[in-house]
């Protein structure tokens, strides 16, 4: 692990009520990787994300995006953190208010990065080149869309403004196999050309060997395994064997 | 024993049920207090401001100057009933402007507004917070509070009065052409006992009531719209929750502001 870490998650934990869902997560994202989070339903995953971002506050541990605690900001500040990020939501997120490119132009239409209408409106449009849309479906409404085109809207929106940063909350659930392979090379693409810091969670293996650099096994509030993905195979880690291999019998109870 | 333990639960519902209440209205003051204190700090957002003006205000014409029209034209066949018991047919005029423009313009208006919009700003807001659009509006780093809420605040608070307002006319309107078709007013003589009885304040109390109901209405949308629950039944308990309590509250709040115009 030779790049800087861009995030790091010390001891973080949150409960909801008595139910205790992270239990002291550390964890340490290298700039320019991308590293993905593995688990099955339920154990977390989504929450940490919402904890880096702000949308949950954790209950305990310090979580630091380049080495700045980003559960003290506030207004401004904060908003210059989530600058940093681009984000693409499981269901896409998309506003079903504004037209296509209004979304893939979101930040570009309001607050301090504030573009004239047009400008904004033809980098929209380049940004949904990118992901393989037709500068058609830029004044179609998100509804109009099919699951697999919302999923490029949103991977659009999510890299319009050139974030540092960039999340996946389970990129190809609810895809076919052809499309979720398309997403996973998309992905892959993108954060080798823009050359960002991507945090991936997912449960799905083919996605994780395609887009994966380093592999993080989330279970019972806690990183049970770390490490590159090349060694998801090889580990004696039993929640990752089993995990990975997809078996009912093992360390992870099948009913939760 | 048994009956112990029941008059033991009785009062511990009772005790769930005031503490869920004093929980609410602990929660919902937060968020209004913080809602309402981005109402003048920046950024503004004007396109969207106009946009929730626009289906508040605009879109809600027809229902209230329906509201208006019949609720007129039978408040004066009613006032007309009344007053020919001490022969005092001609107060029709005047007792039907003080009664629609003090109370009845602002006070449907309000219902019929609160059971259209309450209940569209409540699904919507809660349809986006289980999509998650609410979360994305966040890492876009605009503040959902700002966007989505000061909008439809500000907006239902300048509409609702202005609603009321042309409620009033189109209320008298009704009274009027029921009192000259069918209860042999002269229209002129109508017309000029409604305007020279009518006082600047019977208008502007009902407007301040007016802008009162707007606040209380988009309030309510968003809160329980904003604190929606999962899935399509989260939704659905919060459209419900949304009317019902934004119509008591304009109903309770009526109450407090006649008393306080009343008495000013």
């Amino acid at each position: 692990m030779s790049a800087p870490a861009k995030i790091v998650l010390e001891g973080v934990a949150k409960s909801f009520g008595s139910k205790h869902v992270l239990r002291g997560v550390d964890l340490i994202v290298p700039q320019g990787q991308s590293t993905v989070i593995i688990g099955g339903s339920g154990t977390g995953k989504s929450v940490t994300l919402k904890c880096i971002l702000g949308l949950i506050a954790p209950d305990a541990g310090r979580i630091t995006v380049d080495g700045e605690d980003v559960s003290r900001l506030r207004g401004r500040a904060r908003e210059a953190m989530l600058d940093k990020f681009g984000m693409l939501f499981q269901g896409g997120a998309l506003f079903d208010s504004l037209l296509v490119w209004e979304n893939v132009a979101f930040r570009m239409l309001q607050g301090r990065r504030k573009l004239p209408r047009p400008e904004a409106r033809d980098l929209a449009i380049e940004k949904l080149r990118r992901v393989g849309l037709t500068p058609e479906t830029a004044d179609l409404y998100p509804a109009e869309l099919s699951g697999g085109m919302q999923k490029r809207v949103g991977l659009a929106r999510a890299i319009a403004a050139q974030p540092e940063i960039i999340f996946f909350d389970e990129p190809t659930t609810g895809l076919d196999p052809i499309m979720a392979d398309v997403i996973n090379d998309l992905i892959r693409e993108i954060v080798v050309e823009m050359g960002v810091t991507a945090m991936t969670i997912t449960h799905d293996m083919t996605s994780v060997r395609k887009i994966a650099d380093r592999v993080a096994m989330l279970h019972d509030g806690v990183i049970q395994w770390e490490g590159p993905v090349a060694e998801i195979d090889t580990t004696d880690n039993p929640y990752v064997h089993q995990f990975v291999n997809g078996l009912a019998v093992g360390p992870i109870e099948a009913i939760r | 024993m048994a009956i112990l333990s029941l008059i033991q639960g009785f009062l511990a519902s009772i005790g769930a049920a005031v503490l869920g209440l004093c929980q609410a209205t602990g929660h919902l003051t937060l968020f209004a207090g913080a809602a309402t204190s981005h109402v003048l700090r920046p950024p503004f957002y004007p396109h969207e401001l106009w946009r929730q003006f626009m289906r508040i205000g605009y879109f809600s014409l027809p229902v209230v100057g329906l509201t208006a029209l019949f609720t007129g034209a039978a408040l004066a066949l009613q006032i007309y009933t009344g007053g020919s018991r001490f022969n005092a047919e001609s107060v029709v005029p005047s007792i039907v402007a003080i009664g629609m423009t003090r109370e009845l313009g602002p006070v449907l208006g309000g219902l019929m507004v609160a059971g259209r919009v309450s209940a569209s700003i409540a699904a919507e807001i809660g349809t986006m917070r289980v999509t998650e659009q609410i979360d994305a509006l966040t890492t876009l780093s605009t503040n959902p509070l700002k966007y989505l809420v000061v909008p439809r605040l500000v907006a239902a608070t300048i509409a609702l009065p202005l609603l009321a307002f042309l409620g009033d006319i189109i209320g008298i309107m009704g009274a009027f052409l029921v009192g000259v078709g069918r209860l042999g007013f002269n229209e002129a003589t109508y017309i000029q006992t409604t305007w020279d009885f009518l006082e600047y304040e019977d208008v502007t109390s009902g407007l301040i009531k007016a802008a009162v109901f707007g606040f209380i209405i988009a309030m309510m949308g968003c809160y329980h719209g904003y604190n929606s629950g999962r899935g399509a039944q989260g939704v659905g308990r919060a459209t419900t929750n949304a009317v019902v309590s934004a119509s008591i509250l304009i109903l309770a709040s009526n109450y407090i502001l006649t008393e306080i115009l009343f008495a000013a």
